[in-house]
């Protein structure tokens, strides 16, 4: 049996991963992916605390992530094409018109 | 029980012609606003004759109740004030007094004003200034006198500043209200004193409960502080020393408003306080000494201001002051109705004094200065004859009204203690004095204002460019001759004690009887022989310095040098005001209250948040960069705060 502590260092090390994707990189659809290998590291240490505690509620709980994630996945890569069509780029930091 | 006699009615109905000529005069014409303001004003007139027709089968004091006011507390705290009316002679001198010269003034303003902006204004606030008057002389308690006596207040400033573009006459207005508060601020205390230790304001109730208490005859008691507080407010209205200041600069309005309210009725509502308050001066002799004392001061500073007065209304306006230092000179050695017989003879001869210079005024077209007028006896003979009247009444020549009066007060005056005597009659003289230079200086001689006639006129009576001097219309003499019969025959209710007699019931038989036996008959007549003489004195020198000898009056100014500058400029008392008072006020203000407080304090605490708030919101506005990822870096900074925190709880 892998001690639970191998898996959620993985877990960890995936959401640093994603976190640090997240805020360096420029391309949307990196940031996109960097959003999803976050959303794996957590999923990842939920099945892992189910597998320990032998309970179902954290794998629903990983259900429920990737039902949203996929969900998300869709309007997300809406709104690029849409960005893209009227920007012409993926660059986040030419997209600031909201800027002050 | 006597029927109702309506009392209401006196002063309600120029309370209804003050509104019907306020809300309604714009439109009508001058014909209907005089027509509205002489009915309402007359008809009070003619209730007051009625009141006195019926008054020997009166059962006195009368009191009317009206309807129920206040009412506070119960048990024997109770507080109970009602608008009711009281009747007694003194009430019914007052009321004849208010009413006839009053309505004789109205009559004499239609004339004076016809060509005057602001006609029905005039006219209103004339109403509604006889209506707090009569409520004053009416009241049945000192809260309703009180209504009374800031009501008169507020007619005084608003007809004071009736030409209210005119700069000098809007500030005069205020300086008047702004100095009789400071008298009503003592006389609200004393209103306060007498509730709280008699509970009540009826004057019934109040002198009742008084004369059964011992009086105050030495020491500063109870008493002594009420009828100083009541002195203090009655020196503020009556304009005595040291808040007279106010009515000199009262000339400003109107001249009909000088004599109605600033000589006739309003200023001497002081007095009739002081004499309806007896009871409480009786028991305080030293208070009472406080009033002679003042009094008897004011009567001989003003008088000898008045002597270097150019302006003639501000000559009247000194001689004012002067006569009612002698009314309250009379209640000061308890001669109540001795003040109250010179305030009748006064609002006769002084209501004539102003309204003959107002005709004066009007005959050289606005001119107030008596160096630009002389000879005018010929120009405007009725005129002359009146104002002639009331100068002699004034000076106390016999047997003009003002004769019998004074000589009453420096009788009763020597008996008391014979220094008020002889200021009293260094006063008569100067009086006499000033009064024939007034009219000497207006009459004869030879008219000196051709050179500057046709000049701007500052109350726009010459809006016809006039040559000579003109005689006042009808409307406007006969009300002078009236009075100048007044003026004559008026002192003569008070030959044998006649008069003191009538007011005896409210003052108490026994002091007057008593007086009057104190001095024998030679003493009496030594007294009046000198007064006498130095009302003729003053005549013979004023003769003989404006008329005979036109050019001393000059050289004896430059003789006296500063004293006669001291004297033109009023003792410097108003830059003295100022410095003492107006100044450290204004300073203060300015420096404290504005730069310190206001701008200092509250202005800073809301200048100085929103301020902050918008440095704070500069500050987080950078956040807003509209750059993603900067939002994210928040986001995740945001986070790792959060689980930092966790984790030190928990570590902990």
């Amino acid at each position: 049996m892998v001690p639970i502590s191998y898996y959620l260092i993985l877990s960890g090390i995936l959401f640093a991963c994603g976190v640090i994707g997240f805020l360096i990189k420029r391309n949307i659809i990196t940031i996109f992916m960097s959003i999803e290998l976050m959303l794996n590291g957590v999923n990842l240490s939920f099945v892992a605390f189910a597998a320990q505690w032998g309970h179902l509620s954290g794998q629903i709980f990983v259900f429920f992530v990737m039902v949203v994630a996929a969900a998300e996945t869709a309007v997300g890569l809406a709104i690029i094409i849409a960005v893209f069509r009227t920007r012409e780029t993926l660059n986040v930091d030419q997209v600031n018109l909201l800027k002050l | 029980m006597t029927p109702s006699l309506h009392l209401w009615l006196i002063p309600a109905l120029p309370l209804l012609g003050a509104a019907i000529n306020g809300f309604f005069g714009r439109r009508f014409s001058r014909q209907a606003v005089s027509g509205v303001a002489l009915t309402f004003a007359g008809a009070a007139f003619l209730m007051a004759l009625y009141v006195a027709a019926r008054f020997s089968s009166l059962e006195l004091p009368y009191t009317e109740f009206l309807a129920h006011w206040i009412r506070s507390g119960s048990g024997p705290h109770i507080f109970v004030a009602e608008f009711e009316f009281y009747l007694d002679q003194l009430t019914l001198v007052m009321l004849l007094v208010v009413t006839g010269v009053g309505f004789l003034i109205h009559i004499y303003s239609v004339g004076y004003m016809w060509e005057e902006g602001g006609f029905y204004r005039f006219f209103a606030y004339l109403n509604l200034f006889m209506f707090f008057m009569l409520t004053l002389v009416l009241a049945g308690n000192y809260l309703q006198m009180f209504i009374g006596w800031e009501g008169v207040g507020l007619a005084s400033y608003l007809l004071i500043g009736f030409w209210f573009t005119k700069d000098s006459a809007a500030s005069a207005g205020k300086k008047a209200f702004i100095v009789n508060r400071i008298g009503d601020f003592g006389f609200l205390i004393a209103l306060f004193l007498l509730i709280k230790h008699f509970g009540s304001l009826n004057f019934a109730q109040v002198f009742t409960s008084v004369s059964q208490l011992p009086g105050e005859m030495a020491g500063f008691g109870l008493l002594t502080s009420i009828g100083l507080l009541l002195m203090v407010g009655a020196a503020g209205k009556s304009a005595q020393i040291p808040l007279y200041v106010w009515l000199p600069d009262a000339m400003e309005g109107p001249t009909p408003v000088s004599a109605l309210i600033h000589a006739a009725t309003m200023v001497t509502a002081g007095v009739y306080m002081v004499a309806r308050s007896h009871v409480i001066f009786d028991r305080a002799p030293n208070a009472l000494t406080v009033v002679a004392i003042i009094g008897t001061l004011t009567a001989l500073f003003a008088a000898t201001i008045g002597i270097a007065q150019t302006d003639i209304k501000k000559v009247l306006a000194y001689s004012t002051v002067s006569q009612l230092g002698y009314m309250f000179m009379a209640c000061g050695v308890a001669a109540y109705s001795a003040g109250i017989f010179h305030l009748m003879t006064h609002a006769f001869f002084k209501g004539l004094l102003f309204l003959g210079a107002g005709s004066v005024i009007h005959a050289v077209g606005g001119e107030q200065d008596m160096r630009k007028m002389g000879g005018l006896k010929q120009y405007i003979p009725i005129t002359f004859i009146t104002m002639s009247v009331a100068t002699l009444a004034i000076a106390g020549i016999w047997p003009f009204a003002g004769f019998f009066s004074k000589d009453e007060i420096l009788a009763r005056a020597y008996e008391a203690n014979p220094a008020y005597w002889f200021i009293g009659v260094t006063t008569a003289f100067i009086t006499s004095f000033y009064m024939f230079r007034l009219w000497f200086m207006t009459f004869w001689g030879d008219y000196r204002g051709r050179d500057s006639a046709g000049h701007a006129d500052p109350h726009g009576h010459g809006g016809h460019g006039h040559g000579d001097p003109h005689e006042s219309p009808m409307v406007m003499l006969v009300p002078l001759m009236i009075l100048a019969v007044l003026s004559f025959v008026g002192g003569w209710v008070g030959i044998g004690g006649r008069f003191e007699h009538f007011l005896a019931p409210v003052f108490g038989e026994g002091a007057s009887t008593v007086a009057t036996e104190a001095l024998s008959h030679g003493t009496e007549l030594a007294l009046m022989a000198i007064s006498l003489g130095a009302a003729g004195l003053g005549w013979y020198l004023a003769y003989l310095l404006y008329l005979k000898r036109p050019e001393l009056p000059q050289k004896m100014a430059d003789m006296l040098g500063g004293l006669y500058q001291a004297v033109v400029n009023k003792y410097y008392i108003d830059e003295i005001y100022a410095t003492l008072f107006v100044k450290p006020l204004v300073d203060g203000s300015t420096r404290i209250l504005w730069h310190g407080v206001d701008q200092g304090v509250i202005d800073a605490a809301v200048n100085d948040a929103a301020d902050g708030a918008r440095h704070v919101s500069d500050a987080a506005r950078h956040m807003q960069s509209g750059n993603l990822r900067s939002y994210a870096g928040w986001l995740a900074a945001g986070g790792a705060v959060v689980i930092a925190y966790m984790i030190w709880m928990g570590v902990r």
